[in-house]
Formats: structure tokens, sequence, C-alpha cells
């Protein structure tokens, strides 16, 4: 398991190192359409071909990886803060507060989160640079996605606060305020940990599904998510093979990504 | 003895492919929402109706010429207020009894009875208001209009005539097929109408199929699967894709009827109630500049990449596919970047670096909203904003849920362009008096102006009165000829492509023909037939 660990992590520092680079190291502009060359199949001008508008697969994929492996962890991290401070307050202060958390957490956990994100989708504004939609996109994921991740840090403060340590600092004056930033927060870093990597790969798919569905990030820029949206024609996998290289680097970086959350106690 | 052999070897050639009864079987995307003949308004109902419904009159998909069925002869009466039908004599209804003028005069009322809220009635109300029949002797009907209305013959291809006595619709029919069974999600059935009216070749009995079978399948991968194990029949409005790989399986099954009536366009949002601000209301009022982005879409591109070379280039709202109304003088707009570039200076614009600004300096970028879900639309758009940020627009394309884009561009108008298409059922220019009067709720540029807005469109709003109104063909062609010609020039819907109708027809099915027109595959379904495959020949 030692070797896999390593050896998913090795392929996610690679992954994110070539989409980083995906400007130096793609041979053509993610957009740039050679419409005499479309549905080419892969050669030396075209490495994994083209699409159906003649756009350089390769080049749109490294593209693809860069805007998801960007923006999933960055949406995962901003819904780990939500879910971290909506937790440690009801955790903590308790009384109504908890009670309205505990309700609004069940809330989001009840609603179903793809019609949330088309209708939220829907009501943005529409004049807006495809860069601002791919950011409305994550930020949505995130708006929606603290709320697991809530219920558990929730439910380990509400442990900790009766903890020795915590009792011996409320004893010596310690106020709420820091109570919560310098004693309860680091003790909750493994929890925030756990569910930053769980909701990377969540995150991912879900960008995904709405892509799948004509309403991710919008053209030109790829995804990985729109960019899947070309297997939904599953006869024309037999004819072009090469179609599948998105949706194997999606499987093989969220797997990645749950052998290095499994082995997160390994790391840290 | 060489002859005679020769001529029975034919003869057990004939008999393995000799015509049978047998099922056809299709798929249609869903449950039908009723079996009543005057409710049916989606696709599949529709489709029964047509199957299984008896008209007094039939528009014929090849030669788009009117032939009488129910109705022997038909004679419009009272500068086309009236219309008076002479009925075709010994006809029954599937359970066994007679038709006659009583029937069409009960269905006429049942149509119009505001209570039915039939959508068959709307278009009879908007052709000529108020709507009456009564019965002229022993096989007469005449059905009375309170207005004139141009071409009302064509206003009862759709009216399916059901009995007088009290009867659920789908009982006793005078179609070629009658309801037999629904399985909800699995399959509608319809048996052979024993008593139909129709006869062949040599007296033989119509229809030629002893039933149909429509599977409800909303997949098309499954639907083409299925198709290529035998397993259905027809396939109608195929994908490009799927078309294009059949046709490399299988050439002998496919068929492209050609261009249909539907056509791909979009449009800038003219309503002075849209959000938005005034300098852009500026741009997209300006028919220099619709002509510009018009000149500057290369159409000839959407067709290869996005049709995969099935569609042709757009010039109105009218394909060739209609033979009576197109417009022959028309040519879609060259593509030509220069000319958009000529014409924007002409209108004040001026390229600075890569980017397109206005008189008052503002960068030329707008939203373009469709719906998601489609892959010829999606790749449309992106092509669009390919060919006009090489002329400095940008274009933001938006994919939206489809209720939202209806709410956005019928109710709220909080859009600036929108690409949609259009599915035209109808070839008669009155069927369209909702989309070119300017008052009309689906003046998509502008719905519902309280006067013209613009000279061109006072202009139209005339034309359309007049080929409404008039009795006169060649006048009627005339007003709607220059109705196009105004479009053309004015371009307040860019037209882009009328793509082709595709579809696969099963070397076993006998004298389908398809057409442009809908329904496209069994508008003759009467003289339809299957061949007995060879034995161990699978389709």
């Amino acid at each position: 398991m030692k070797l896999l660990r390593k050896l998913a992590v090795g392929f996610l520092v690679l992954v994110a190192g070539l989409s980083l680079a995906a400007g130096f190291v793609a041979p053509y502009d993610y957009a740039r359409q050679f419409r005499d060359h479309s549905n080419a199949p892969p050669s030396h001008a075209f490495p994994l071909g083209t699409d159906d508008l003649g756009r350089d697969r390769l080049s749109r994929l490294l593209a693809g990886s860069r805007i998801s492996l960007l923006c999933a962890p960055a949406a995962a991290m901003a819904a780990t803060a939500i879910a971290a401070a909506i937790g440690m307050a009801a955790g903590y202060f308790g009384g109504w507060l908890d009670e309205t958390a505990t309700v609004l957490t069940d809330l989001f956990l009840s609603l179903p989160w793809l019609f949330v994100l088309l209708t939220l989708r829907a009501l943005l504004p529409l004049n807006i640079t495809p860069w601002a939609s791919t950011a409305a996109t994550f930020l949505l994921l995130a708006a929606v996605g603290w709320a697991s991740g809530a219920r558990v840090v929730r439910a380990s403060v509400a442990e900790m606060r009766f903890a020795g340590s915590i009792l011996h600092a409320r004893a010596c004056g310690c106020s709420g305020a820091r109570l919560l930033c310098f004693h309860l927060l680091p003790n909750l870093r493994p929890v925030l940990s756990a569910q930053f990597w769980i909701l990377v790969p969540v995150f991912l798919l879900t960008e995904a599904n709405l892509g799948l569905l004509g309403l991710g990030i919008t053209e030109p820029v790829p995804s990985l998510g729109n960019l899947l949206a070309d297997l939904q024609n599953y006869q024309r996998i037999q004819e072009a093979p090469w179609m599948l290289t998105p949706a194997l680097l999606l499987f093989l970086i969220v797997a990645s990504l749950h052998f290095v959350v499994s082995g997160r106690d390994t790391w840290e | 003895m060489g002859i005679a052999r020769t001529a029975f070897l034919l003869a057990g050639a004939m008999g393995a492919y000799a015509q049978s009864g047998g099922e056809l079987r299709f798929c249609v995307r869903a449950d039908p929402k009723t079996l009543d003949p005057l409710l049916a308004e989606e696709e599949v109902s529709e489709t029964i109706r047509y199957l299984t419904g008896g008209v007094l009159i039939r528009l014929n998909r090849q030669t788009q010429r009117l032939e009488p069925e129910l109705a022997a002869s038909w004679k419009v009466a009272n500068n086309a207020r009236q219309i008076d039908f002479e009925l075709r004599r010994n006809v029954h209804f599937s359970d066994g009894a007679p038709f006659g003028p009583a029937d069409v005069v009960a269905t006429i009322r049942r149509m119009m009875s505001p209570g039915l809220q039939s959508g068959i009635a709307d278009s009879f109300r908007s052709a000529g208001g108020e709507v009456t029949a009564r019965a002229n002797g022993a096989n007469g009907v005449s059905v009375f209009f309170s207005t004139p209305v141009a071409g009302l013959e064509l206003l009862f291809d759709q009216v399916a005539i059901s009995p007088a006595r009290p009867a659920p619709p789908e009982s006793a029919v005078l179609g070629p097929f009658q309801f037999a069974e629904h399985k909800s999600g699995q399959y509608v059935l319809l048996k052979r109408n024993l008593n139909y009216w129709k006869t062949g070749a040599g007296g033989k009995r119509l229809p030629n199929l002893d039933s149909i079978r429509l599977d409800i399948q909303a997949n098309r991968e499954i639907e083409l699967l299925r198709y290529r194990r035998g397993e259905l029949h027809l396939v109608d409005k195929m994908e490009p894709e799927a078309f294009e790989r059949l046709s490399k399986e299988a050439p002998a099954s496919v068929r492209n009827a050609g261009p249909s009536l539907d056509a791909e366009f979009l449009w800038f949002n003219q309503s002075p109630d849209a959000e938005f601000p005034a300098y852009k209301k500026r741009w997209f009022q300006s028919g220099l500049f619709r002509r510009a982005v018009s000149a500057a879409i290369n159409r000839d591109d959407v067709i290869r990449l996005a049709y995969r070379g099935y569609a042709h280039g757009a010039a109105g709202p009218v394909s060739a596919a209609n033979k009576l109304w197109f417009n022959a003088r028309l040519s879609p707009p060259r593509f030509d970047p220069q000319v958009a570039l000529k014409l924007l200076q002409q209108d004040g614009f001026r390229l600075e670096g890569n980017s397109l600004r206005d008189r008052e300096g503002n960068a030329v970028e707008w939203s373009l909203i469709t719906n998601a879900g489609s892959k010829p639309r999606a790749q449309i758009g992106t092509i669009v904003q390919e060919d006009l940020r090489k002329i400095g627009i940008r274009v933001n394309f938006l994919p939206l849920e489809f209720q939202s884009l209806i709410e956005r561009i019928t109710r709220t108008q909080q859009y600036e362009a929108c690409l949609l298409g259009l599915t035209n059922l109808d070839i008669d220019p009155n069927s369209q008096m909702n989309v070119w009067m300017s008052s009309g709720t689906h003046h998509a540029w502008n719905p519902g102006e309280s006067k013209p807005a613009t000279a061109w469109e006072a202009q139209i709003d005339q034309l359309m009165e007049l080929q409404h109104t008039s009795v006169d063909q060649a006048a009627r062609k005339r007003a709607f000829d220059r109705i196009q010609e105004i479009v053309s020039e004015e371009q307040p819907i860019i037209y882009l492509v009328h793509p082709d109708v595709l579809v696969a027809v099963s070397p076993s099915v006998r004298d389908a023909l398809p057409s442009p027109l809908p329904p496209h595959l069994y508008w003759n379904i009467e003289n339809v037939s299957l061949a007995a495959p060879a034995p161990g020949r699978k389709d």
C-alpha cells in the first residue's frame, strides 16, 4: 500500500506539473480551431487527434486538467473553511446556534445538489467571461458542498469542548475566540484534512456531471467535465478509442486521491 | 423448358419477399399524453393521431398537393369564408358504424368548444375567428369562418373525424389503424382497421400491415442499436453522426430526405424592456450591425462541422423543402469577414487591435444563450464565437437549462442574443402569423409590440395581413416572398442552416417514401408493407 500511495502522489505531482505548464507543453492554444482537420486521428501534429471542431485534444486535455486540478481543490478548500466555521460555532456554543446550524446542515444535505446547481447557474449574470463562469461554477460547488463536513466538525468540537485541556484553558479565563482559534482548530486538523481530500474528487466528478449536461464550464474553456461530454456517444468510442483519455485521466486522478486520503495519517 | 424454369425460380424468389401483413416497429420518445385526436399536441400523440385518424383532406407529403380523403371533393366559397365538402359514401368507422355529415359537424363543434382547449382549434380560431359547421344534405357538410381565410383547406389535414355518438375517441376511428394497447413506458400497439375505406392496386383492402408497434424509447443510441439488430424497421430524425456511421455499415438502409422545414438561427434582443445598457440596444437595433454579424458567420463550416455536411445554408425562414413558399431568389449570406468589417465601419464601429469598439468606445461584447444538451447547437455557438472573434467581437456563449432559457426569451427578456431552432410542422405561412406580426407573442426579437417599432416591421405586418386574407394564391406568394426578402435584408433573425431530414428504413420495408415534411417516414402508411425476410436473414 505504501508503494501505491507513493505512486499516487507521484502521478498527481506529474499531472499537476504538466497541466500547470500547459502553456509551454501544449502544442497549440486550446481554443484554436483547425477546421480542415476536424475529428483527425492521433498523428505527429495532433498526438491525441482533434475534436469535432478541429481543436487539438492534447492541448485541451492539458488545459482542462489545469482548470479542474486548480479549481476543485480551491473549491474544496473553501467548502472546508465554511464547514469548519459553521461546525465549530455549532459544536462549541451549542444552544440555538447549534440548532440553527443543524437545521441548515440537514437542509443542505437533503437538497438535490445537481438541481440546485442548475438553478443557481441559471441565475448568474449571462455576460461573464468563460473564466468568471469557471470560477462561479466552482464557487457554487463550494457553497453547496460544505454540509457533510460541518456535521463531522460539529461532532468533533462538541466532544472536545469537555476535554481536560479545554476546560483548563477556560478556567484560566481564555476567551471563546481564542479557544476556538488556538486550542480547538489545531486539534481539528486531521478532520479538516480528511474533509478536504474527500471533497476534491467529489467536486471533480460533480463538475464532470455538469459538463456532461452541457452546463459546466463554458466554451471554449476546457475542463475534464466538458471534455467527457464527447463520450456520451459511446458507439463512437470504438472508432476513436483515444477519446477515452479524459475519462482515463479523471479515473486515475480520483483513484490517486483515494490512495492519498486513505494514507493521510502516514503523511501527517 | 428453360423459360418455365426461370419463371418458377422467379416465382420462388417473389414468394420469399412476398408482401405480408406483419408488424411494423419503430420508436417514439415518450408515452402519449392523450389518445384524443383533438387534444394531440406533442409528437407521440400526433403520431397516433396520424396513424389512426381519418381526415377530410390530406396533404400529400411528396407532391405537397392536397388530396381528397373522407371528403370526395370540396369547394371554397363566399370569398374564403366557407368550405363545402362532399363526403365519400360507404365509409365506416373501425367499429362498423357508418360515417356521415353528423360526425363531421360533431367533430368541428367539439373541437371548437372552449371547454376542450384543443390546440387544433387555436389554429382555426387564429385563422378565421368563429368557426361553425352545418350538414348540407345527405352527404354534404359546410364549414363557415367569420373572416376570409387563405389556404383554409390545409387546416383540415389535422382534424381527425370522431363519431357523433358518445364514444371514447380512440374506440371508433376512420384511419388505417386503430388503438389496441398501451403499456406505459413500454409500447403502444395499433391494429389494422378492418373497415378502412381505402383500397390499393387490384382492389386490395388497405392498409397492408397488420399492426404497428411504437416502442417507447428515449435513448437514441439504444434505438439505433435495436435498429441495427433488426428489431426496428424505421428510425426518424437521426443525428448526423449516427447517420454517417450507419451509412458506412448499411448504405442501403439510410436515406437523406433533403433539407427539412426546420431552421437553426440566432437573434438579438431588441425589446425596449431588456435590461442591458442602451448602447447595446443601439447595436442590436442597427440593420448594418446585424448584417455584419450574419456575414461574419461561416455557414459552410457550420454545415461541415456541426452537421457533417447534412444541412443546407439558410437564407430565410423557408427551406427548399417547402415547394410552395420557398423564395428561390434568395441565397444564404456569403461568408466574408471583410464585408462584415466594412458594414461595421459604416455603422461607426472601429477595430482597435483585436477588439471592436463602437462610436463611444465601448468594446463590442455580448452573451449568446442556447439550450443545454444539444450538441449541434453547442458546436454552432462555438463556431459563431470563433468567427466573430476574428472581427473583434467577443461572444460569451452560455448554454442554459431549457426552462430557464424559455423564461428569459418569453417573459423576463433577460438576455442579449439567443441561438435556437424552430421545428416547423406546417408549410403555410399562416401558421407563422404569431412570429412575423409585430404584435405576435413569438415575434422573437421584440415580442408583443403595441405598434411596429420600425418601418420594415410595419411593412411585414401589412404583407402578412395580405397573405392571410387574400384568396389569390399568386398574390399570397408574392406577399410572402417579399416578407422573406425583408427578413433577408434586415436580418432580425439571422438564419444559419436548415438541417437535413436523415432517416433509416429497413430494406424489408416496401413503399416507404421519406419526405422532408413531417411525418417523414409514415405519411403514406396505408401503402407501406413488409417483405418476409429470406430464411436466416436479419434486416
